[in-house]
């Protein structure tokens, strides 16, 4: 398990400039993307409020808006994977967004918005995996990196120091 | 003796990181689905043909049946739907449609078209049965067992011979557990 979220989360990153590629290309492709228009009556309804608030990027209290894009930059858009729904063009990502506002208006607090999404989709829509047991190698993979090579490094140097040094010219 | 086996024992480690890691055969979009294990959640929502009718998955309640998300933009369902049409033949168990991020005209005109294989097609208009589900994109196939609990979820066309590997012995099971 904690393998598979190391190894997804090296994925990510190698992905990254393509991940931003195919983000240009969504965005691009969004102003006239056929499905978008063709969905039924009451999702255009729901798709102009959403533009209406995503394009302004306000609600109307300041400290909602705050959370709002915060929460919003913080989860994963399952569709294009490296991209938050913050910044991703697609439906779901939309869908989402809406989601998240409405249940700030509903008085959710942050975590109550989290636990919804990962209930859902698993804890890998967060960008920010909270520090428990199972991700505990995901948080500590960096240090045991450094432990390692510092340790690494510290016995090179010492055997180092010990060996005469052959390449200087003898006296 | 450590010198050589530490080095030794690190390239192994990393053969079986990158054997898994880079492993072509394993999709990394594929995600495991929080769901499993859970109560499949309910909906009931307009039917595709009839939008005066609603389809609810309380009506497969106590029996094990399939949940289909698609949607005619999406080239995976178009592959997948002959398939299903096969499988729905074969009579093992109810599968229910669930339209996603469509047009329900389009939608109704692909089961005309294309043919059935649907016990019963839901149409999702605005994405919160989608949400619900965890649903990302299409297709993606979930089993229901007679407890209504999500049994399983697979993520891309399903053909026969996936069916006949991952969904009957689950179905099987399914049915021997239950009641």
């Amino acid at each position: 398990m904690v393998l598979t979220l190391l190894s997804v989360r090296a994925a990510a990153a190698l992905d990254d400039a393509a991940a931003t590629a195919t983000a240009t290309a969504a965005t691009a492709a969004a102003g006239t993307a056929p499905s978008a228009a063709a969905s039924g009556a009451a999702s255009a309804a729901a798709a102009a409020s959403d533009a209406a608030v995503d394009a302004n990027g306000q609600l109307e209290d300041r400290a909602l808006q705050a959370r709002f894009e915060q929460i919003t930059k913080q989860l994963r858009c399952l569709v294009c994977q490296n991209e938050s729904i913050a910044d991703s063009n697609v439906e779901l990502a939309a869908d989402l967004r809406r989601q998240v506002r409405e249940m700030l208006l509903a008085g959710k607090s942050d975590d109550a918005i989290f636990d919804f999404m990962t209930d859902r989709y698993g804890e890998f829509v967060r960008f920010n995996p909270p520090l428990e047991r199972k991700t505990l190698l995901i948080w500590g993979a960096p240090f045991i990196m450094l432990l390692l090579g510092g340790a690494v490094v510290y016995r090179v140097a010492r055997q180092r120091s010990r060996m005469p040094l052959d390449d200087e010219p003898a006296v | 003796m450590w010198k050589f086996l530490l080095p030794f024992a690190a390239f192994i480690a990393l053969v079986v990181l990158f054997a898994f890691g880079l492993n072509p055969a394993r999709d990394i979009h594929a995600l495991p689905s929080p769901l499993i294990g859970k109560a499949a959640p309910e909906f009931t929502l307009a039917d595709v043909l009839d939008p005066s009718r609603s389809v609810s998955n309380a009506a497969f309640k106590g029996q094990v049946y399939v949940l289909n998300v698609w949607g005619t933009w999406c080239g995976g369902c178009r592959e997948e739907h002959p398939e299903l049409l096969a499988i729905a033949q074969q009579h093992v168990v109810p599968i229910v449609g669930l339209v996603y991020l469509d047009d329900r005209v389009k939608a109704k005109q692909w089961l005309e078209q294309l043919g059935n294989p649907y016990e019963a097609v839901a149409f999702d208009n605005d994405g919160r049965t989608a949400i619900n589900w965890g649903v990302y994109g299409a297709p993606e196939t979930f089993l229901v067992d007679t407890h209504g609990q999500v049994i399983y979820k697979f993520i891309s066309p399903v053909t026969q011979e996936i069916w006949n590997r991952e969904f009957l012995p689950r179905i099987a099971a399914a049915r021997r557990g239950g009641a």
